[in-house]
């Protein structure tokens, strides 16, 4: 997904001159070297520094310009969280926070620069808005949008290349969650790297006779909560999929609307409130909960309960 | 460098003295909010509002406005009562400080407060926040109308970054530093109100900082140290520091925590505590003698 994010970066700053970039100095790791190249005028490395790279984006963003912040997400969440708390959620400095290396995927690099609680901590600050694109295509359809979005956005961003899901026909909208399979028994909602192995699950589903919905929730804040409703209602259990603890993120906020809504069974898979380990991607989503088999499993478990 | 008046050094000063009083009322009414680092920096606030910064109180998002980063946000008292005389909204607020629906928060909002730049209160946002718009305002965010008032200095807009003794200690402070002198900029001016007393104690006790001039020097910023209660002192280093081209710029203003008020003074016990009934009326009497001085 990096070099589909240089890419929209890139036409994001030919389309808008008020775009800047700024950097943590691991713009070769999350590509935003390629707006570098590309208006180096528009683009300030402040050195290992996450909390200066929140702050001087605040200083260009309260300037008129529209600042994209790269740098690693668990950085942005954990060690900038406080800039980001008083001055874009707030103080509404309208910054977009470009995480990079969202949640397993810089597998390799180990569990101290894995992400899995960025969205729980980012959704629980007031006015912050959080994209999760679940693939090259939607991050290059969600980028200008993030532009356009009045208050700061905090976006995750994979860095593998994940499977492409979707054409030049899709056409997401923040806030919106898109159907991507239509089922009546059962609604999967999932995000990120998450949803195609969520569409292998719905496939996987049907020869046991299942039909899934499948949602994509590209926004985890603010959430669609008409669909969540509507699938609670039309299909009596939901599983949600994150590359992410089950606190706090996807799960915890579609486990709170149904509760709160229309109470029918709800199964989060992600990492059960763990680190994980250094090694292979696959591997590594395989041994914490997050394969397709075990989106078929949970799937399996909702429809049970809702049977009772 | 300009040359200031007598008249404009007494007018400065007074009106330091003057909205001290009025801190004093803003915390006593609701009893709660900070003194010492507000009477710190009382001159170096009426200088920069009153004669140094290009302001319009009527148009507080003026694209050409200097800009002024209040980082120390525990001092806004002080900071609301110079905005407040200085026409950006109604002295009669001044009294609300703090109290339910009041536009003065306890720690400045800049979508309430109209002339508040950013939120502080956390500690040491001050310097990258205004690295940022330092940037922003050389790549020419902002272009000088053809109605900008004459001025010997450059048309453009500078940031003015005030930032307490005790909110250096925060390594953010110290990231904003590098960058701003990484990136010369000459548009930014950093006055720290180095009043030696931070919470709790000493600054010297709690986190030595010293030698601080050779330090800030060291980061490749221009320094010069003053008496931060000397107007002229402070109206000079800032004419300086405009002076200065391709180097952001920091005057270290050697100040006193509760300046004017002798029981106040070098106290950190005055840092976020309320005055009672006795302890006000023998404060204002000793501000209100000081400013007959000046008068006369």
């Amino acid at each position: 997904m990096r070099k589909a994010y240089g890419d929209a970066l890139v036409a994001l700053g030919k389309a808008n001159d008020k775009v800047v970039a700024l950097s943590a100095d691991v713009a070769n790791s999350d590509f935003s070297f390629m707006f570098e190249a590309a208006y180096p005028q528009r683009f300030f490395n402040v050195g290992i520094a996450e909390q200066s790279l929140v702050d001087v984006a605040v200083g260009f963003a309260y300037s008129g310009y529209i600042p994209f912040a790269n740098t690693f997400a668990f950085l942005f969440a954990t060690r900038a969280l406080e800039m980001i708390r008083t001055h874009l959620c707030y103080g509404k400095a309208n910054v977009k926070l470009m995480g990079a290396y969202a949640g397993l995927s810089d597998s390799f690099d180990g569990p101290t620069h894995h992400s899995i609680t960025d969205v729980a901590i980012m959704r629980s600050l007031p006015n912050m808005t959080i994209v999760v694109p679940g693939d090259s295509v939607a991050l290059a359809k969600l980028l200008p949008q993030i532009a356009d979005w009045k208050g700061p956005v905090y976006m995750r961003l994979n860095r593998n290349e994940v499977p492409v899901l979707f054409d030049e026909s899709y056409s997401p909208q923040i806030g919106k969650a898109v159907t991507v399979r239509e089922g009546k028994d059962l609604t999967i909602i999932a995000c990120g790297l998450m949803l195609s192995r969520s569409l292998e699950a719905a496939e996987l589903l049907t020869l046991a006779g299942v039909t899934a919905r499948v949602l994509d929730m590209h926004t985890i804040k603010p959430i669609d909560r008409d669909a969540i409703i509507s699938a609670a209602k039309d299909t009596g259990a939901i599983v949600t999929v994150e590359e992410h603890s089950v606190i706090g993120g996807l799960g915890g906020a579609v486990a709170e609307i149904v509760c709160e809504e229309c109470s029918v069974p709800v199964k989060r898979v992600g990492l059960r409130d763990c680190f994980a380990e250094t090694g292979p991607y696959d591997a590594i989503l395989e041994a914490y909960g997050m394969s397709t088999e075990h989106i078929v499993e949970a799937a399996k478990v909702a429809l049970q309960a809702k049977r009772h | 460098m300009h040359y200031h008046t007598e008249k404009l050094v007494r007018d400065l000063t007074i009106r330091a003295l003057k909205y001290r009083i009025d801190v004093l009322r803003m915390v006593k009414n609701h009893q709660t909010g900070h003194i010492g680092g507000a009477f710190s920096a009382a001159e170096i606030l009426t200088s920069l509002y009153f004669h140094h910064m290009k302001l319009d109180p009527s148009r507080p998002d003026w694209q050409e406005r200097d800009r002024l980063l209040f980082s120390k946000g525990h001092a806004c008292a002080m900071l609301y009562a110079v905005l407040a005389h200085r026409g950006f909204f109604d002295p009669n607020l001044l009294l609300t400080f703090r109290s339910f629906n009041s536009s003065l928060q306890g720690h400045p909002d800049p979508a309430k407060t109209p002339g508040v730049e950013i939120a502080a209160g956390p500690l040491g946002h001050g310097i990258a926040i205004g690295t940022g718009m330092a940037l922003a305002l050389r790549m020419g965010g902002v272009k000088p109308s053809s109605q900008s008032a004459p001025s010997a200095r450059s048309a453009t807009a500078r940031v003015y970054v005030v930032v307490g003794d005790g909110e250096i200690n925060a390594g953010v402070i110290w990231e904003g530093m590098m960058s701003a002198a990484k990136y010369r900029l000459g548009n930014l001016t950093v006055i720290l109100d180095y009043n030696g007393i931070q919470q709790t104690g000493a600054t010297a006790d709690v986190m030595p900082t010293e030698p601080i001039a050779d330090k800030w020097a060291a980061f490749g910023w221009h320094v010069q140290e003053i008496h931060g209660h000397n107007v002229l002192e402070v109206l000079d280093a800032l004419d300086r520091a405009d002076e200065v081209h391709a180097r952001p710029s920091v005057i270290i203003a050697r100040t006193v925590k509760g300046k004017g008020v002798s029981f106040m003074e070098y106290d950190h016990r005055w840092h976020g505590a309320p005055p009672n009934e006795e302890q006000f009326a023998s404060a204002v009497a000793e501000l209100e003698e000081e400013i007959a001085k000046w008068q006369s």
